[in-house]
């Protein structure tokens, strides 16, 4: 029986490189897809694109295709990302370039687009937005809105003999899933197998995390080398039945807790995960160990999709100050919170505007938060402040309260920092996905 | 005893929704974390952090629950105030509790 080999070659914009590399050498791989995507990331690209009309694709695109090409081209792997963010064309051009500097021939390169819905965003002022319940009208300052597209571009692309597909916004699933369609001629009525191959997907879109990344605990979940964590291979059969694997000899592990981890990250209800292509049906799954790092995984399915696709909207929306300062030793804890007290009576002093303040203890309550714990005595301590303000000036202020703590704040404060950032924030709403078409051009280096 | 002696998570976010696995390491502890570990117990272990309410769902034949979590990330990865954004860490402080 046919088989089709993938793995992960990025589960997040900013990943190792090296695991990428090691699978197109020596993963026996037909593809590998590298997901680089995340929720307001392609907001910030269409930024980066209004600025120079030939940027808005990944900064890390070249760094990337520098070891890439070259592999992918002489391990005949395919390779399939949305590293194109909010310019795929731009993405292409660079790609081809880059092959043509390296002597690569024959080579076709594809720009997956149509994700970018900002102009149809009119015949949607009345849909509800997610994060407020309120109408879209009312929603200023959107900057992008990006739909998340399905398969259809990528199993296009494929189709017409491209070696390279770099897309826009798509479900992260279609990354792994389109070439599965393609290769099997899966019919796209078949929600059975697309839930499963919806299921390799979501378990190999994170990378590392499939196979022991973000899973260790010592004593508890001893991984093998997490400095050369391998990334995951789905080996997947034409009925939909696959195992996940990795190179051999690389860090990490591959087994029913790693997997179990990963396919309940980031779902809600495991029978109904929505993507654009089908409602997939997590409920069943179970994991079988078959030998070291190979474990088989059986009982996905699948129903009929929903005729909405999920457009997310960036928005231009407020400015987040910052400042933390530390304490340590006897009396530290109350130092601390004198000097919270402090900043926050400056801030009202100095008519500074805020939103929302949130003043933290790290060490004691910056993540654990619950007023009928009490505390043990640390031996440091570090505060941190941070605020949501509709201006910049009054951001800056946030983080220079807290530095002048240095001079007129309580004893032995150091190692003082402080941060403004421009927060560019991502809504979601739904729109009719007859409105959505994907869109696909290619670009060849004979 | 702590969750932890007998149960592993992670936490995902979307939006402003946090979810929360929790899988035992022997599928024999799942019928004890089931009945152990309500969205009531989970509601008011987080109740200074999650605004909303707590969903359970059950995936028996791999001994794990998935908590989800509504209003629970202080608006969000992109405009909240904590340190962990995402919530990431909140996985660890569920392991915490006694049962």
């Amino acid at each position: 029986m046919k088989k089709i080999r993938i793995g992960t070659g990025a589960g997040y914009a900013g990943d190792r490189l090296e695991p990428a590399l090691e699978l197109m050498e020596k993963g026996n791989l037909n593809y590998i897809s590298f997901e680089c995507l995340a929720e307001r990331t392609i907001a910030i690209a269409q930024k980066a694109k209004l600025v120079n009309p030939n940027k808005g694709y990944n900064g890390l695109l070249e760094h990337r295709m520098d070891k890439v090409l070259p592999l992918a081209h002489k391990h005949k792997v395919k390779v399939i990302t949305n590293m194109g963010a909010a310019n795929p064309q731009s993405a292409v051009d660079v790609v081809c370039k880059m092959a043509e500097e390296k002597g690569i021939k024959g080579l076709k390169v594809a720009a997956v687009y149509g994700d970018d819905v900002l102009s149809k965003l009119d015949r949607y002022k009345d849909a509800a937005v997610w994060e407020t319940g309120r109408p879209l009208a009312e929603l200023d300052g959107i900057i992008s809105a990006n739909v998340y597209m399905g398969i259809d571009g990528i199993v296009e692309a494929l189709k017409n003999g491209a070696d390279i597909v770099i897309t826009g916004r798509v479900s992260d699933p279609a990354l792994f899933l389109a070439p599965l369609v393609y290769e099997f001629g899966w019919d796209l009525n078949n929600y059975d197998l697309l839930g499963k191959g919806t299921l390799i997907g979501h378990l190999l879109e994170c990378g590392g995390q499939a196979t022991g990344g973000y899973y260790a605990e010592p004593g508890k979940k001893d991984v093998d080398k997490l400095w050369e964590l391998g990334f995951p291979i789905a080996e997947v059969s034409e009925n939909g039945e696959f195992i996940i694997t990795k190179v051999e000899g690389s860090g990490g592990v591959v087994n029913k807790d790693t997997l179990t981890e990963q396919m309940i990250y980031e779902i809600h209800d495991p029978s109904a995960y929505l993507t654009p292509d089908c409602i997939a049906d997590f409920s069943n799954v179970t994991f079988t160990q078959m030998g070291k790092d190979v474990v088989e995984v059986k009982g996905a399915s699948g129903r009929e999709k929903t005729d909405t696709l999920k457009v997310s909207l960036g928005y231009k929306d407020c400015y987040i100050g910052e400042g933390e300062i530390s304490y340590a030793g006897p009396g530290c804890l109350e130092r601390a919170k004198l000097a919270a007290e402090i900043v926050e009576k400056r801030l009202a002093l100095t008519n500074v505007k805020f939103d929302e303040l949130k003043v933290d203890f790290i060490g004691i309550n910056a993540i654990y938060k619950n007023s009928d714990r009490n505390y043990n005595t640390p031996e440091e301590v570090r505060l941190r402040v941070a605020a949501r303000t509709k201006t910049k000036h009054d951001a800056e202020q946030i983080g220079n309260e807290v530095e002048t703590l240095y001079t007129n704040g309580p004893a032995g404060g150091g190692g003082a920092t402080k941060s403004v950032s421009e927060i560019v924030s991502v809504a979601s709403i739904l729109i009719n996905r007859k409105d959505v078409e994907a869109k696909v051009i290619y670009k060849e280096v004979l | 005893m702590k969750l932890w002696e007998i149960a592993h998570s992670r936490t995902g976010d979307k939006g402003n929704i946090s979810n929360v696995s929790l899988i035992a390491y022997d599928i024999k502890d799942y019928e004890l974390i089931k009945e152990k570990v309500t969205p009531e117990v989970v509601k008011e272990w987080f109740k200074d952090i999650v605004k909303g309410e707590v969903k359970r769902y059950e995936l028996p034949q791999l001994g794990a629950l998935n908590f989800v979590m509504y209003d629970a990330l202080g608006g969000g990865v992109t405009r909240s105030l904590a340190l962990d954004k995402h919530g990431k860490s909140l996985s660890s402080y569920l392991l915490d509790i006694d049962i």
